[in-house]
Parts: C-alpha cells; sequence; structure tokens
C-alpha cells in the first residue's frame, strides 16, 4: 500500500544528496564574509523549510482524515509530523551552531525567523503527548487531526506575528530582499532543497510502510493463530490500526 | 416572532413539546446562562484565576526586585500574569460537561454542535473580563509606574482583542484536553506556544501606553495581528470544533 516507488525514491534521494553535497564544497563559492563556516546554510536552510512543510502537510492529512474518516491519512499525517520533529532538532542544531560561528552567539532573541521557529517547534513537540495521553485510537486520531490542523494553520500566522515583533539580522532566503545570492550559491541552494524533500519523502514513505506492515503482521497473527498470539499492545502515539 | 418560526419545519405531533424547539442563539443563550449560575453558585474559577494573578503580581514584584514597573517591563509582566490566569480558566472551563455528563446531554440535544463552542468561548471571555476587572486595578495599585488612566481607552482595545484570542483557543484547548488523562498537563503545553502571538502582539501594543513620559500612541500595526489572530483561529475554531464532540 505504502511501499510502490520506495526503490526509485531511495535511489533518487541518495543521488541527489550526493549530487547537492558535491555542488556544495566542489561548485559554490565560499561566502566573502564568513568564508567555509557558511556552507552549514546549504543544511540548515533546507532542513528548517522541510519542517516547515512537513507541519503544514500534516495538516494537510489532518483535514483530509476528518473529511474521509480513513484513517491511512491519520498516519500519513503523524508519521509527516514526527518526521518534521526530527528534522527541526536538526534545523535548531545546525542553525546555533552556525549562529556561534557567525554572530558569535548560540542564540538570537532578536531574531524572528529563529524565535518562531522555536515556537513552531514546541507547539508541535506537544503533539504526542497529546497523542499518547488519549486512550481510545479512535478518538486519538480524531483529537490529533484536530491538533494537526490548528497547528498547521498556526505556522504562517505565527511567522507573520514574531517577524513584525523586530529587527532582522537573519537573512531572507527566498523573499525579494534575499535574492542576492550569487547565481552558483543560489543552484546549490536548490538543489540541496530538492534533495532535502526527497529525502523527507522518502523517509516518509520508509515509515508508513514499516507502520503498515507491522500493522498487517500483527492483524495476521491474530488472525491465524488467536488473539492472544500477538500479545497485548504497549501504549503508543502512534496510530496501530488503519 | 420566535414562537411562529420552528412550525414549518417542525411537524406538530402530539408528542412534541408545546414550547417550540430553540434556534442556534436559543441554544448559545441557554448554555452560557448555565455556566454563570454554575459559576455564581460553585465561584471555581474567577476568584482562583484572580488570586493567582495577585500572587503572580507579587511574585514579579520580588522575582524582578522592583517595586514599580513601566514600559515593556509592566505589559510584559501583565501579560503573562493574564495570560497563566486564563490557563487557569481553560482547565476548569469544561470539568461540569465531563464529570457530570453534561457532553452527553448535550449531545442529545437537537441543537448545533458549534453553539456548545461559542457559548463555551463567550462564557471564557466573560471570566477573563471578570478577571481583569479586578486584576488591573490591582496591578496598577501594586505595581504600575505611570498612571492607568491616560492608557485606559488603548488598553480597553488591546484587551478586547486579546481576550477574544485567548477564549478561542482556550474553548478549543480545554475541549480537546479534557479528554485526555493528563488534562492539567496538556492544558499549559498546547496553549502557551498557541497563544504566544497573542502575548507578542497584545505585549507589544501595551508597552508604549505605559511608557514613563507617558501614555504613546496605539500601535496600529499590533492591533492588527490580534485581529487577524482572532479571525483565522476563530474560524478554523468553529469548523473543528464539531469532531471534537463526535462520540
Amino acid at each position: 500500500m505504502f511501499g510502490r516507488g520506495l526503490r526509485t525514491l531511495s535511489i533518487a534521494s541518495v543521488a541527489l544528496l550526493t549530487g547537492a553535497f558535491a555542488l556544495v564544497f566542489l561548485y559554490a563559492p565560499n561566502d566573502a564574509d564568513q568564508g567555509f563556516v557558511q556552507k552549514i546554510f546549504y543544511l540548515h536552510v533546507p532542513l528548517a523549510i522541510v519542517a516547515l512543510g512537513g507541519f503544514i502537510a500534516g495538516g494537510v492529512f489532518a483535514v483530509q482524515y476528518l473529511r474521509t474518516g480513513d484513517r491511512s491519512h491519520d498516519l500519513r499525517s503523524y508519521v509527516a509530523i514526527h518526521l518534521s520533529l526530527i528534522l527541526g532538532l536538526g534545523a535548531l542544531a545546525t542553525g546555533s551552531i552556525w549562529a556561534k560561528a557567525s554572530w558569535g552567539v548560540w542564540w538570537e532573541w532578536d531574531e524572528p525567523t529563529l524565535v518562531s521557529f522555536l515556537i513552531v517547534f514546541l507547539l508541535f513537540a506537544c503533539y504526542q503527548p497529546l497523542r499518547f495521553s488519549i486512550d481510545d485510537p479512535e478518538r486519538q486520531a480524531r483529537y490529533a487531526a484536530v491538533f494537526a490542523i490548528i497547528g498547521g494553520a498556526f505556522v504562517p500566522l505565527n511567522f507573520l506575528a514574531v517577524r513584525l515583533a523586530s529587527s532582522l539580522i537573519h537573512p531572507r532566503v527566498l523573499s525579494t530582499t534575499g535574492g542576492s545570492m550569487p547565481g552558483e550559491m543560489r543552484l546549490t541552494f536548490f538543489v540541496c532543497l530538492l534533495a532535502m524533500v526527497c529525502l523527507f519523502v522518502t523517509l516518509w514513505k520508509y515509515e508508513l510502510a514499516s507502520k503498515h506492515a507491522s500493522m498487517r503482521l500483527r492483524s495476521l497473527k491474530r488472525s491465524l493463530a488467536g488473539d492472544d498470539a500477538a500479545g497485548p499492545l504497549a501504549r503508543t502515539a502512534a496510530p496501530t490500526q488503519i | 416572532m420566535a414562537g411562529a418560526a420552528p412550525a414549518a419545519d417542525a411537524p406538530a405531533t402530539a408528542a412534541a413539546p408545546a414550547r417550540p424547539g430553540v434556534g442556534f442563539m436559543g441554544a448559545v443563550g441557554a448554555l452560557v446562562r448555565k455556566d454563570l449560575r454554575l459559576e455564581l453558585r460553585t465561584r471555581e474559577s474567577v476568584p482562583a484565576m484572580f488570586l493567582f494573578s495577585l500572587s503572580t503580581f507579587v511574585l514579579f514584584r520580588f522575582g524582578l526586585d522592583r517595586k514599580t514597573l513601566e514600559g515593556d517591563l509592566a505589559s510584559g509582566v501583565l501579560w503573562v500574569t493574564l495570560l497563566f490566569a486564563a490557563v487557569l480558566g481553560m482547565n476548569r472551563l469544561f470539568v461540569a460537561e465531563r464529570e457530570e455528563g453534561g457532553f452527553d446531554a448535550f449531545l442529545l440535544a437537537p441543537v448545533d454542535r458549534t453553539s456548545l463552542f461559542v457559548a463555551k468561548a463567550a462564557v471564557l471571555f466573560g471570566f477573563l473580563v471578570a478577571v481583569e476587572i479586578a486584576a488591573i486595578p490591582a496591578f496598577a495599585v501594586l505595581l504600575l509606574g505611570p498612571s492607568p488612566f491616560q492608557a485606559l481607552p488603548g488598553l480597553l482595545v488591546i484587551l478586547l482583542l486579546a481576550d477574544i484570542g485567548i477564549a478561542v483557543i482556550g474553548t478549543l484547548v480545554g475541549a480537546m484536553a479534557i479528554q485526555t488523562r493528563a488534562r492539567d498537563l496538556v492544558v499549559p503545553l498546547i496553549s502557551l506556544p498557541l497563544i504566544l502571538p497573542v502575548v507578542i502582539a497584545a505585549g507589544n501594543a501595551t508597552a508604549p501606553l505605559f511608557a514613563e513620559a507617558g501614555a504613546g500612541a496605539l500601535p496600529t500595526r499590533w492591533l492588527g495581528v490580534l485581529g487577524l489572530y482572532d479571525l483565522v483561529f476563530g474560524l478554523l475554531a468553529l469548523a473543528v470544533f464539531d469532531f471534537l464532540l463526535e462520540d
């Protein structure tokens, strides 16, 4: 059900990632101010953008779940948010390293982009505790969907509010003012972004396929050897059936 | 007028009650009256929220080691305090429905489910207003350096817009958390990040009003953010609230 196209996707993401890193280290010029350290940009920014996109995608799948009642959309939403949290952690860590190297501090409160990303991250970090504290699987899926929709809408609104609040030292990458990157850098950046999107989709599909396979295995065990064979299900935040 | 309208869609039978069915606003009104009466009799939420605000002001006085506050510090202390007090209200908002079977009774009633959301948001809004009527004079007396009277008209506008946002989010989060096992944990965990934009906008809008040199102009940009927040989450909450009740 979820495994289709996995091989192609995996090959594509490996190729894109290799190509992207080759471009980063061999093709893109060193930054005039920051030198080699600026290369972390090609990892940090795609991580952050893909994580935010993943949160919004989680919201979109949640809308589809509420509309159709199809539990596979709940699984899609859950895995998208779960993966985005991991990428978001990566974005915060790489951002912190970059900030230390180029601004001299690990964290900068005057920076709207950092602060809004942190707020969004903190909000979605509550997604799993919320799921975990609801026993009934049907209700868990429904409430998680409501949360994901609110969170998805919260992402752009929060960025607007925080951005209005303060000055700008964080460069805008995808905006009218941030377009001043030289051509080589821009090309490298977009390849990196594409590679990260591809990696996200691949991991997402792997996780979906794996979760689905263990659900099927469990239900097969139960139908072949009776209800006792599969053992009781441990409490979990993840969807346990489709 | 109210007597004539429902006859068309509800065919009268012998078993039908003599009283006509209630409309949307009728249901909202009944639910609001029920909650206000409950609060007047038990006095569970508003006094607790107010006392909590007072203790928080005292905490800030010693935590910051300042006898008077002005400008952005005063605005920040006020908004953080009000927000924490609001979280207490959110925690209590649906307790009666859950423990006394109010949800089941409501689901049995032939009314639009959204009316519960509107009623609860109105009740939470009312609680917040009641707390603020008591807590803001207390804040002005205890901590605020500059005179509060100049700031009052602007502050009322900001409070109105921010309270709507807090009430909407609080109702949604309260309804979500009431069905979980860790209700007291889930409410602050989810509501604090969600309400942060309100605090940012309201805090920034209030700061010039509390300036030491006298109240500055009301920053309309922040009012716009608050208005947008209320609008987006108000509509969104109306759309998704039904799913929190369906059982």
